[in-house]
C-alpha cells in the first residue's frame, strides 16, 4: 500500500509542480533530477569484467561531477539483469515509466542490450551500450537513441584474427557462445579470416555459462584445425582455456581469445595465457592519465579496472557534461549534443558517429606477457600495434543500419 | 584414420569415454534417488541441491579450512548426511501419509531454499576448484588425452555404486531395508526400528549425492546452480531404470551417459534431449521402467 | 455456499479496472493478470481434476513464441495472433496429453516434466525463437480500432480477456463435465466403474488447461513485447505450482491471489529490501533482492506442511467454521 500512497503523492506533486512552473517551459530537467539507470550482469559469467565494479566506476564519475549536473542532483540506480533479456527489458521499461530515468546504460550481454536499445528507442531516451559486443547494435538493430561506446565484434575480429592468420593459423574452428554476441563474433571473424586467405573448418555452439567444455573441445580437436577461435567471453573464456589445457588441446591447436579482458587473464594466469593476442579499447597502463585513474580505481576495488569499467566512467561523464552544457535532459537534444562533442579523456579520443551511434576510436592489439616479463601485479600486456578507429570499425558505406542513407 | 559412420574413430571413442564419465554421475545420483524412493516413496527433488552442497562444501573446506580433496570426499557426504537427517526428521516425516506429490513439492521447496541460500552468498557463477595433485595430468590414450582425474571419477563411481548395490542386496542391513520398504508394519512388528531405517536411508541417499558433488567439483564449476539442470536429467534416468530399482538406476545412468556421448558425435544439438526421448519411449513401451516392478 | 459468487467476482473486477486511476503501474498489473490466468488454467488440472503437471511452462512459452512470431513476422492482426498462440498451446497440449495420460500420479508429473524439457530445448535450438536473446520487439497492433500502444487501452483489453477466460473456467467447473472431473479427482476407479471414459475426460481437461495457459502466454507476450526462454523453463512450471498452492488449489479465486503474491514477491522484494534497509538501518535487508528463491522456497515448504488449502482455501474453511457457530 505504501507504493500506492507514494504514487498518489508523486502524482499530486507533479501536478502542482507543472501548474506552478509550467510557465518556465523551456530547458528543463525532467522530474528535477538527472537519473541514470545501469543494467548489467552482477552475479554470473560476466560479473567480473563489468558488474559491481562497473557500478563503482559510474559512482566515481558522478562524484567527480560533484553529484550535480545543470544545477540538479544526479541519482543513480542499478540492477542485475542476470543475462536474461526479459528481466532487463522489463526493468528498463519500468524505470522509464515509473522512475523517470533519463539515461539508460547497458553493461554486458549483447542479447539483453539489443532488447534494452529497443525499449529506450520506444521511450525516446538515450541508451549507451558499453559492455555488449555485438555489432548489430549499430547495424541491423540500430536506433537513433543508441550509442555503442567501447568496442564491437567487428573491431575484435579485425584485431585478433589478422596476426594469427599471418602467423600460420590458416584453418580455424570456432567454439561459440550460443547467443547474439557469439554469433556476431563468429560471423565477423569468419569474414576477416576469409579475407586474409584462411578457412573456417567448422564450429560448435555452447550454452552461455556452460559448465563443461570437454565434449566441445574434443569436437574441435577432431576437426584438425590449427586455431581454436573462442567466440565467447568472461567465465566461458576462462573455462574454455583451462579445459583446453587440461585436455592437451593446446599441444595441437593455438587458442585465439577473441574477446578477453584483463580479469580473464588474471583468472587464467599468465602461464596458460601467455602469447595470446588480445584486442581491447584500453589498458590501465597505456598512458599516465590511464595510470592515474586506474590507481584511484585500484584503491577502491583492490584490482585494476577492465576497459569496460573505464568506459563506464567515460561514457557517463560524457553524458553528464552534455546535460550540464545544455541545461536539459531532453532525450533528443542530449543525443545530438553527445554526438556533436568529441570525447577526449583518459579512456579514449574520438567522436560518436551521428548516423549510427558508433563511437569510433583507436583499438589496441596487445599480447599477453610471459610470467618472467611481468614486472608488477596486473602487468599483463605488451602493446603490439595500434589500430586506427576507421580501420577497426565498420565504415558507414558498409553499414547495415537502416538509418544510414546511402 | 579409421571412420565409423563417417566419424573418425578417435572422436567417437573420445566422446564415448566422456559420456562414460557423465554416466558415472548419473549413476550415483539416480542410485541415491532410487534408494530414497524405494524406501520413503518420496521423489527427492532436493537431490540436485545436496549434490551442489557436496561440491560447495568441498570448495569451502579447501578455501576456509585448507582441507584437501581427499578429506572432503569423506567429510562432505557426512555433513550432508547429517543435514539429511535433520530434514527428514523435521520436515519429511509429516508427509508419509499423504499423496506422493506433496513430497515432491516439499523437496522442491527445499531445493529453492538451499540454492537461494548459497546463491545469496556466492552469486550465480562458479568458483574454480583444483584437481587434487595426485590425480593431475593426463594420459595419452592415443585417440585422446584423458585427464587422469576423469578416469578416477569413473572408477570411484563404479566402486561406490556396486558397493551400495551389494549392501542392499547382499547384507542383512540391506535385507532389513528391503523388508521395511515392502511391508513396514510387519517389519516393525518384528522389532525392527523402521523409522530409524527410513531416516538412515534418506541420509544415506543424500550423502551419495554429496559424494557425487565432491567428485564433480574439479570438473565443473562449483556454483549454487549446478544441481538444477542436472536433477531433471537424473529424474529421467530413474524413470527409465525403474523408480525403485537399484540395478536399474546404475545401468541406466551409465548407459544414458554413453548414449548422450554418442549423440554428441552424430547430432550434437540433440544431446540435451536424447535422455527425455528415451524416457518417453520407455514409458510408452514399458511403463514401470526397464528394471522396475509395477507398484 | 455463497448465494451468487458473481457479486464478489464483479466487485473484484471493478476494483482491478479502477487500479490505474489509483496510480498502479499498468504493465505490472497486466503481468499479474497474465500469470493469474496461467495459474487458473493450471488449477483446472490440479485443483479440479487432480492431475499435477510439472510441464505447464511449455504451454506458456509455446503460445508466447507463436503469438510473438505471428505478430512480428507474419504481421497478423492482434486478435488473430492471440488466438493462434492459444491454439498452438492447445495443440501441444493434445500431443503431450496423449503421451502423459496413460500414466497417473507421480509418473504423470515426471512425463510432463520431461516433455516440457524437450519443448524447452527445441526452443533453445530453433532459429525463430532467437534462442537466448529471445523474440524481441513484438508489435502491439490494435484491437477493434483501438491502438494498443497506449498502455491504458491494452490494460482494458487484457482485463477483458481475463474476465472472459475466468468466466469460461467458472462455467466449465459448474457444468456436468466439471462434475465428472471432480469425481475423477476424488475417486478415479469409481468414476470408471460408473461408465465414464476417464482417459478422454482427463485429456479434454488437459487440452483445455493448455489452451487457457496458452492464452495467458500469448497475452503476456503482447503486453511485454517479447517472448523468451524463461517462459518455457521448468522454473516457471514450479512458479505456477507455487501460485496455485499458495492461493488455494481447487478454489476459483485462489490462483489469482497466489499469482498476485508470487509476482509481487519476485518483482518487489528487492524494493522491499532496500526500503527495509533504509528504515531500519540494517544493511542485510538490502541483499534481500538476491534471495527470491530463498523466500519462495520457504513459502513452498510452509504451505505444503501447514497450509495445504492455500490462502483462499483456509479463509473459506474459516468462514465455514464461523458460520456453523
Amino acid at each position: 500500500m505504501k507504493t500506492k500512497l507514494k504514487r498518489i503523492a508523486q502524482a499530486t506533486l507533479a501536478t502542482v509542480a507543472l501548474a506552478g512552473f509550467g510557465s518556465a517551459a523551456h530547458a528543463q530537467i525532467s522530474g528535477d533530477v538527472v537519473k541514470i539507470g545501469f543494467l548489467t550482469d552482477m552475479s554470473s559469467v560476466y560479473a567480473d569484467i563489468d558488474g559491481p565494479a562497473g557500478v563503482e566506476a559510474i559512482k566515481m564519475a558522478i562524484a567527480d561531477m560533484k553529484g550535480m549536473a545543470a544545477g540538479k542532483k544526479i541519482e543513480f540506480i542499478y540492477a542485475d539483469h542476470q543475462n536474461k533479456a526479459d528481466i532487463g527489458a522489463s526493468k528498463a521499461r519500468e524505470w522509464f515509466d515509473t522512475q523517470g530515468v533519463d539515461l539508460l546504460v547497458g553493461g554486458t550481454n549483447s542479447g539483453v542490450n539489443i532488447a534494452l536499445s529497443k525499449v529506450a528507442a520506444e521511450k525516446h531516451k538515450p541508451f549507451i551500450s558499453i559492455g555488449a559486443g555485438s555489432a548489430r547494435l549499430t547495424n541491423e538493430d540500430c536506433t537513433p537513441y543508441t550509442i555503442h561506446y567501447a568496442y564491437d565484434t567487428v573491431a575484435l575480429a579485425r584485431g585478433t584474427v589478422n596476426p594469427m592468420v599471418k602467423g600460420g593459423g590458416k584453418n580455424w574452428y570456432f567454439l561459440t557462445a550460443d547467443y547474439a554476441f557469439g554469433a556476431s563474433l563468429q560471423s565477423d571473424a569468419t569474414a576477416v579470416i576469409q579475407q586474409a586467405g584462411g578457412k573456417v573448418l567448422g564450429s560448435v555452439k555452447h550454452p552461455l555459462n556452460a559448465n563443461d567444455f570437454s565434449s566441445f573441445l574434443l569436437q574441435a580437436q577432431s576437426s584438425g584445425a590449427q586455431v581454436l577461435g573462442l567466440a565467447n567471453a568472461g567465465g566461458d573464456t576462462i573455462n574454455s582455456i583451462k579445459a583446453a589445457n587440461e585436455f592437451g588441446i593446446t599441444k595441437s591447436m593455438k587458442l585465439a581469445g577473441l574477446l578477453m579482458f584483463i580479469n580473464d587473464v588474471h583468472s587464467v594466469g599468465l602461464n596458460a595465457a601467455q602469447g595470446m593476442f588480445v584486442t581491447d579499447s584500453w589498458y590501465w597502463n597505456q598512458s599516465p592519465e590511464a595510470r592515474e585513474w586506474s590507481r584511484r580505481f585500484f584503491d577502491k576495488m583492490k584490482r585494476m579496472p577492465s576497459s569496460l569499467q573505464a568506459a563506464d566512467y567515460s561514457a557517463v561523464t560524457h553524458y553528464l557534461q552534455a546535460v550540464d552544457k545544455l541545461k536539459t535532459d531532453d532525450g533528443d537534444k542530449v543525443m545530438a549534443a553527445m554526438k556533436a562533442a568529441p570525447v577526449n579523456d583518459f579512456y579514449s579520443k574520438g567522436t560518436i558517429r551521428k548516423e549510427d551511434g558508433r563511437f569510433v576510436h583507436d583499438m589496441f592489439l596487445m599480447q599477453v606477457k610471459s610470467p618472467k616479463d611481468s614486472a608488477e601485479p596486473w602487468d599483463y600486456y605488451k602493446l603490439v600495434s595500434r589500430i586506427p578507429g576507421d580501420e577497426a570499425f565498420t565504415k558507414l558505406a558498409d553499414s547495415k543500419c537502416p538509418l544510414v542513407k546511402k | 584414420m579409421t571412420e565409423v559412420f563417417g566419424i573418425p574413430l578417435p572422436a567417437l571413442l573420445g566422446q564415448l569415454l566422456l559420456g562414460l564419465v557423465n554416466g558415472s554421475f548419473y549413476a550415483i545420483l539416480s542410485l541415491g534417488l532410487a534408494v530414497i524412493f524405494g524406501m520413503l516413496n518420496i521423489i527427492n527433488f532436493a537431490h540436485g541441491a545436496f549434490y551442489m552442497m557436496g561440491a560447495l562444501l568441498a570448495w569451502m573446506g579447501m578455501e576456509y579450512l585448507g582441507l584437501s580433496y581427499w578429506w572432503m570426499l569423506v567429510l562432505a557426504p557426512l555433513v550432508v548426511g547429517l543435514v539429511g537427517v535433520v530434514i527428514e526428521r523435521l520436515l519429511l516425516r509429516w508427509l508419509y501419509q499423504l499423496d506422493h506429490l506433496y513430497g515432491l513439492l516439499l523437496t522442491f521447496g527445499i531445493t529453492l531454499v538451499v540454492e537461494g541460500l548459497f546463491r545469496s552468498f556466492y552469486g550465480a557463477s562458479g568458483q574454480p576448484y583444483e584437481v587434487p595433485s595426485q590425480l593431475a595430468g593426463a594420459t595419452n590414450l592415443g585417440f585422446m588425452f584423458l585427464p587422469n582425474y576423469r578416469g578416477w571419477v569413473v572408477v570411484a563411481s563404479l566402486v561406490v555404486c556396486f558397493g551400495v548395490w551389494a549392501l542392499i542386496e547382499k547384507t542383512r542391513l540391506g535385507a532389513l531395508l528391503r523388508a521395511g520398504t515392502e511391508n513396514p508394519r510387519l517389519t516393525q512388528a518384528f522389532g525392527v526400528n523402521v523409522p530409524l531405517l527410513v531416516t538412515l536411508t534418506y541420509a544415506g541417499g543424500v550423502a551419495l549425492a554429496a559424494f557425487a558433488g565432491v567428485l564433480a567439483a574439479p570438473i565443473l564449476q562449483v556454483s549454487p546452480l549446478m544441481g538444477s539442470n542436472l536433477i531433471i536429467v537424473v529424474f529421467a534416468v530413474v524413470v527409465i531404470g525403474g523408480m525403485g530399482s537399484i540395478m536399474g538406476a546404475i545401468v541406466s545412468g551409465l548407459g544414458l551417459g554413453v548414449i548422450e556421448g554418442l549423440t554428441k558425435v552424430f547430432y550434437p544439438e540433440a544431446s540435451n534431449t536424447v535422455v527425455f526421448v528415451v524416457m518417453a519411449i520407455v514409458l510408452l513401451v514399458r511403463p514401470a521402467g526397464l528394471f522396475g516392478k509395477e507398484r | 455456499m455463497v448465494k451468487n459468487p458473481w457479486l464478489g467476482y464483479g466487485a473484484m473486477f471493478v476494483l482491478i479496472a479502477l487500479l490505474p486511476l489509483f496510480g498502479a503501474y499498468p504493465i505490472f498489473v497486466m503481468k499479474v493478470l497474465c500469470y493469474a490466468l496461467f495459474a487458473c488454467a493450471f488449477n483446472l488440472l490440479i485443483g479440479f481434476t487432480g492431475l499435477l503437471s510439472f510441464g505447464h511452462a511449455a504451454f506458456l512459452g509455446a503460445a508466447g513464441y507463436a503469438c510473438g512470431y505471428a505478430l512480428k513476422v507474419w504481421g497478423l492482426p492482434t486478435p488473430l495472433g492471440l488466438v493462434f498462440g492459444a491454439l498452438c498451446a492447445a495443440g501441444l497440449g493434445l500431443v503431450m496429453g496423449l503421451l502423459a495420460i496413460r500414466r497417473s500420479g507421480i509418473y504423470f508429473a515426471m512425463i510432463t516434466l520431461a516433455l516440457a524439457q524437450m519443448v524447452f530445448f527445441y526452443f533453445l535450438q530453433a532459429p525463430f525463437t532467437g534462442g537466448e536473446d529471445g523474440l524481441q520487439a513484438v508489435p502491439r497492433g490494435s484491437f477493434l480500432g483501438l491502438a494498443l500502444d497506449d498502455d491504458l487501452h491494452l490494460y482494458y483489453l487484457v482485463l477483458a480477456i481475463f474476465i472472459g477466460a475466468f468466466w469460461l473456467i467458472y462455467r466449465t467447473v459448474h457444468s456436468p463435465f466439471g462434475q465428472v472431473l471432480l469425481s475423477i479427482r476424488e475417486n478415479e476407479a469409481r468414476a470408471t466403474s460408473l461408465g465414464y471414459d476417464v482417459s478422454r475426460f482427463k485429456l479434454l481437461a488437459f487440452v483445455l488447461s493448455a489452451l487457457l495457459a496458452g492464452l495467458a502466454g500469448a497475452t503476456k507476450t503482447l503486453v511485454l513485447g517479447f517472448a523468451t526462454l524463461s517462459d518455457a523453463q521448468w522454473g516457471t512450471s514450479g512458479s505456477v505450482i507455487l501460485m496455485t498452492l499458495v492461493g488455494g488449489m481447487g478454489t476459483l479465486t485462489g490462483p489469482i491471489v497466489g499469482a498476485l503474491l508470487v509476482v509481487l514477491l519476485e518483482n518487489k522484494i528487492g524494493d522491499l529490501g532496500s526500503w527495509l534497509a533504509q528504515v531500519t538501518g540494517v544493511q542485510w535487508f538490502a541483499g534481500l533482492g538476491e534471495s527470491v528463491s530463498l523466500v519462495t522456497g520457504l513459502i513452498f515448504i510452509l504451505c505444503v506442511l501447514a497450509f495445504r488449502r492455500g490462502i483462499v482455501g483456509e479463509f473459506g474453511a474459516l468462514f465455514a467454521r464461523l458460520r456453523k457457530r
